[in-house]
């Protein structure tokens, strides 16, 4: 009991039977075909796929951004896909970062203020330490000399580094990214999941990412291949 | 410390400046421009008000009802006839004006009252004759409910209160009969005649008022108009003369005499005025119209801009209602400095306004444009445009906020 217990502390997220659709009419295609998935703490997942497969349709319902149309997502064992907006939102908010492919930044904010963006949010933070965990978070990703740089004035390997520590700004259990070194050279791609997953590992995230990378995903702890919107 | 809604939309807003400054611009000139054109229209009505007030009072009361066969024998004693009007039967003038004066004590908005005599004679000076109307007041009476006392342009009020022939004469029939203070002149009515002094001549501005009414002592006008009783019309001042209209229907039923308020008495002038408001309220409206196009504009350009912000938002945790209030704020923030700018534009421009000459003398005699300062055109002119913005934001904020984060990722990804 005990030993089923821990595993299931240790899980992050789980999703069962997942179906979406997407477009309408004669457009509308079944995207994931009841697809399950799990992952834990301290992990670090990679959906591999051709374009079109689901994983990031998959991807963005684990996250909370989407809604299924059948099945149950569990965030830390509360099943959240049935819940409201605003509780998703919460949800989000609380345990979930996210990477995107395209950085994704606030371009008219500095570096320092797009990490404080989550935190300011979620507000359980004084204005001090939300401003020393960014200014932390920005020197482990290598950007402590650049915290005041408008996004604009970041290249696309440091906007991404940003991503990431405003990712982990809120100390998530989860961090999702769609493609995290999809825009960028070997070097910073090399540079950018070293450090997703090293950060994740350090604080015992589950890192679920999506990629085309095959040297990446063959440097995850597990690979889940897709295909045609059911897992392979 | 600054709510991350309003820091974020306070960036949004500055990152689109040629947009901001243009709604920002708009604003402020409906803002400015619904204050100059209130101050202004208001400005000269307010005056009109002012200048008939200081003529003729808030109220007249003449002419007694005549409803019962009593009446009717009561007239038939004295000089008056009957005459009817809208269905009712009056006896022109006031038989026994001490007596309504005591019953008008009992009407607290009452500021004075005054006994008039009228009568229409010839005015005859040196160089000429023209008609006019003798108007007989007690003159401590009718400062009260006139402003004859700040009337005066030449000669002293006091010359005429202590001389019991001396006669105010108005600026315009005294410049026809070319009489100066002083001067002396005859008046002639019935195949009576009169020899009075110019004792000081008044300037009302109401050119009618000014070419026809001659101000005399009581007894010497009831000397010269032969009426030893009675009054031709109680003149009434009141302390709030908005109030007139219903004052005066309570007058009329406790009197039961013929009351008219000055609502009543200037409606066609009123009614001019009315008709100026609502073509300039229509003007501004159109301008608040376009100012709330300008935000709504700017809104929605930036909500198509920054969707893939407002995705980021999303997944950060924000709520619906934050992206909504991110830009609620935009206008806010917009708003906020239209107004302020608009209020403060309103105002250097209604000064600016007030400064330029224009000689108007008709019903009313001004040297320069005529502004009214009033708190409630600044309120107004504010409250409109909250609304109006505020409405042209309601729209696209809503929209962002509608947006599926899910939705933007998958399309900016593809």
């Amino acid at each position: 009991m005990e030993g089923s217990s821990a595993v299931s502390r240790d899980l992050a997220i789980r999703c069962r039977d997942l179906h979406r659709h997407l477009g309408q009419g004669e457009g509308r295609v079944h995207v994931l075909k009841g697809v399950s998935f799990e992952a834990r703490r301290g992990q670090v997942y990679a959906i591999v796929g051709p374009s079109g497969c689901g994983k990031s349709t998959l991807l963005y319902l684990l996250g909370l951004l989407d809604r299924p149309d059948g099945g149950e997502i569990e965030i830390n064992g509360r099943v959240m896909s049935n819940h409201d907006d605003l509780a998703r939102t919460a949800a989000r908010g609380e345990h979930i970062g996210f990477v995107f492919q395209f950085h994704f930044l606030m371009l008219e904010f500095t570096a320092l203020e797009n990490v404080m963006m989550p935190m300011r949010k979620l507000g359980k933070l004084t204005p001090a330490a939300m401003r020393d965990r960014a200014h932390g978070l920005l020197e482990a990703v290598g950007l402590g000399a650049k915290t005041h740089r408008l996004g604009t004035q970041l290249s696309g390997g440091e906007q991404q580094r940003v991503a990431v520590a405003r990712a982990l700004a809120n100390q998530p259990t989860i961090l999702l990214a769609d493609e995290p070194t999809g825009n960028l050279d070997v070097r910073n791609s090399n540079l950018v999941f070293d450090l997703l997953t090293r950060l994740a590992k350090e604080n015992g995230q589950a890192v679920v990412l999506v990629t085309h990378n095959p040297e990446i995903a063959q440097r995850c702890d597990v690979t889940r291949p897709m295909r045609d919107g059911v897992f392979v | 410390m600054i709510s991350p809604n309003l820091r974020i939309a306070f960036r949004f807003l500055t990152a689109k400046k040629r947009a901001m400054v243009m709604s920002l611009a708009c604003t402020i000139l409906g803002v400015g421009l619904f204050i100059v054109t209130q101050a202004t229209t208001s400005g000269f009505e307010r005056f009109f008000t002012k200048t008939i007030l200081g003529i003729n009072g808030a109220i007249r009361i003449e002419d007694k009802i005549q409803d019962t066969m009593r009446s009717m024998a009561a007239a038939g004693g004295g000089d008056s006839h009957f005459a009817r009007r809208e269905g009712v039967k009056y006896i022109e003038g006031i038989e026994e004006p001490q007596a309504l004066i005591e019953a008008l004590r009992g009407f607290p908005n009452i500021r004075g009252v005054s006994a008039v005599v009228r009568g229409g004679v010839q005015v005859t000076s040196a160089f000429k004759t023209e008609d006019a109307q003798v108007f007989g007041i007690r003159l401590e009476d009718h400062v009260r409910v006139s402003d004859l006392a700040e009337q005066i342009t030449s000669g002293q009020l006091d010359d005429f209160r202590q001389t019991p022939t001396g006669a105010l004469v108005g600026r315009v029939l005294a410049d026809r009969l070319q009489l100066v203070v002083g001067d002396s002149f005859v008046l002639s009515t019935r195949g009576a005649s009169r020899r009075l002094r110019v004792a000081a001549i008044y300037e009302t501005g109401y050119r009618e008022v000014d070419k026809t009414n001659v101000y005399l002592h009581q007894a010497e006008a009831r000397s010269l108009l032969k009426r030893p009783s009675g009054a031709t019309f109680l003149q009434i001042g009141l302390h709030d003369p908005d109030r007139a209209p219903a004052d005066a229907s309570r007058m009329e039923q406790v009197l039961r005499h013929s009351v008219k308020p000055w609502q009543e008495r200037e409606k066609t002038w009123l009614a001019v005025f009315r008709a100026l408001r609502i073509s300039t309220m229509i003007t501004v409206s159109v301008f608040t119209l376009i100012a709330s196009l300008a935000m709504f504009n700017t809104l929605a350009m930036i909500v198509l801009e920054k969707t893939k912000d407002i995705a980021i938002l999303r997944s950060m945790g924000y709520e619906r209602r934050d992206v909504t209030r991110i830009f609620l704020w935009q206008a806010g923030i917009v708003l906020g400095i239209g107004a302020g700018a608009g209020a403060i534009l309103g105002a250097v421009v209604t000064w600016l306004v007030s400064q330029v000459p224009l000689p108007v003398n008709g019903i009313f005699k001004t040297d320069r444009f005529i502004v009214t300062w009033d708190i409630y055109h600044y309120l107004g002119a504010i409250a409109t445009a909250v609304v109006m913005v505020m409405i042209a934001s309601l729209i696209p904020a809503r929209r962002a906020a509608r947006l599926e984060p899910g939705d933007i990722v998958r399309g900016t990804a593809q």
